[in-house]
């Protein structure tokens, strides 16, 4: 299929029955309880014991699904036309400073021809492997949202293409800065901060393909270089 | 820094009863004269300050009346590089490699709390202050600073390149920094510039 022929555009609350009032901003949300998006029943049926609790809060509903089972979720919403949640607006993670709490990753989806909103969340338990499966086979747009995820709390998406840093540098040597145990300046001293950030090569944080006609190659870290060489194309 | 007392004679002496007209003055002064009104800036606008150094440039404080006509967008024609915002860590060895492309003579305001010292940013990601970096020669403070500041920073510059002495080899000694370490200034200078101070002294640390 050509690129220009896979493009339908979505009309916002083109799903709901006829006779459907337009959408207006609700008044008088309840902080906890109140209407479940509709889409929860249907993924009770589908996914039963994936589906472990359900939430509304501020009007919103969050699913907390089993962690191994997230990248199925997400395909089928998005695939299922009765559901149709074509838009992934965000995916992020949250800790807690309770340390027995677990670390949540959430998964924003929103439905336009439905005009739904669902969150999704999946717990990673301290202790156990950081891993959750990457929705970037289903929504390109998760590659940044899932690096940039990766770089701050250093969750890795399984499945994810090139998951390498994105707002820290390649290479940065200090760990996950919005990980509770990070300390806010650093674990280095300032002294030694500047010094590996000045060691950073400045052309070695583009675009691979900026990378592949850079002469940065060679300062890459070992990893980085392997996946590179693995038959990426360059710019030209 | 290699601030030397003004010379006196930093007038300039002529004859208009002669035929042709003559002028005398100190070479130092005629060349100080030309460079400190026409030094071109390299903006370096990483946030907030950056609005107002395009305030300041704009027709209302009109930066050219000080010979800044022209924004040197590339490193290699600038005389003064104008670091106006916070720089982070990330950005520490391109604000080092635009100044190290900056030909001499060459001069650097730091524009701003965040440049200066790393204002509020006391953080794992930001710099403690460009001069941990790259030489400095006036500080403006002021979160941002009002336009009215940074032109205020920029007379003092212009002063300050007046009472150059060509003579003097030392203000055109490009620094190097150290091989191994990159760095310019020692490693515990560093760390004593960037301790906290004020109230960041008691900044909540996540103790987990």
């Amino acid at each position: 299929m050509s690129p220009s022929s896979s493009f339908t555009p979505v009309i916002p609350g083109s799903g709901l029955p006829a006779g459907t009032p337009p959408a207006a901003t609700p008044k008088k949300i309840p902080h906890r309880g109140g209407p479940v998006n509709p889409t929860v029943d249907a993924l009770r049926a589908k996914f039963g014991g994936a589906i472990q609790r359900v939430d509304v809060v501020w009007g919103e509903t969050s699913v907390v699904v089993e962690r191994s089972r997230v990248a199925d979720i997400v395909r089928w919403l998005h695939d299922d036309p009765e559901q149709a949640y074509v838009y992934l607006s965000d995916v992020t993670a949250v800790e807690f400073r309770d340390v027995e709490q677990p670390l949540e990753v959430v998964w924003h989806l929103r439905s336009l021809a439905f005009r739904r909103f669902i969150r999704l969340k999946a717990l990673l338990p301290k202790g156990t492997p950081l891993e959750v499966p990457s929705v970037y086979p289903i929504f390109k747009s998760a590659d940044w949202m899932e690096r940039e995820c990766f770089d701050m709390f250093g969750i890795k998406f399984v499945g994810h293409p090139d998951l390498r840093r994105l707002l820290m540098w390649e290479g940065y040597k200090e760990g996950f800065p919005l990980r509770k145990d990070f300390p806010l300046r650093g674990r280095f001293s300032r002294a030694e901060q500047l010094r590996q950030a000045l060691a950073a090569n400045p052309e070695a944080r583009y675009s691979k393909e900026e990378l592949s006609i850079a002469d940065a190659f060679e300062d890459l870290p070992q990893d980085m270089r392997a996946r590179l060489r693995s038959g990426e194309k360059t710019g030209e | 820094m290699g601030l030397t007392p003004r010379p006196e004679s930093n007038v300039v002496s002529y004859d208009p009863k002669g035929g042709e007209g003559w002028v005398t003055t100190r070479l130092d002064f005629l060349v100080n004269w030309g460079r400190a009104n026409s030094l071109w800036p390299m903006p370096f606008g990483t946030a907030c300050c950056a609005i107002e150094f395009m305030a300041t440039a704009a027709a209302q404080f009109d930066l050219a009346r000080f010979g800044m006509e022209r924004m040197s967008f590339s490193p290699r024609q600038a005389d003064v590089l104008i670091c106006a915002g916070r720089v982070p860590f990330k950005l520490a060895p391109v604000l080092r490699r635009i100044w190290q492309q900056m030909p001499q003579p060459k001069w650097c305001i730091s524009m701003g709390a965040c440049a200066s010292t790393g204002g509020m940013f006391d953080n794992y990601a930001v710099v403690q202050g460009i001069d941990t970096i790259i030489p400095v020669d006036v500080y403006v403070p002021g979160c941002p600073p009002r336009p009215e500041g940074l032109i205020y920073g920029i007379m003092m510059l212009q002063e300050k390149v007046k009472r150059e002495r060509a003579a003097d080899p030392t203000i055109r000694h490009e620094m190097e920094p150290d091989p191994t370490s990159q760095l310019y200034i020692p490693p515990s200078a560093i760390n004593e510039l960037s301790e906290p101070f004020g109230n960041a002294v008691h900044q909540t640390r996540s103790g987990l």
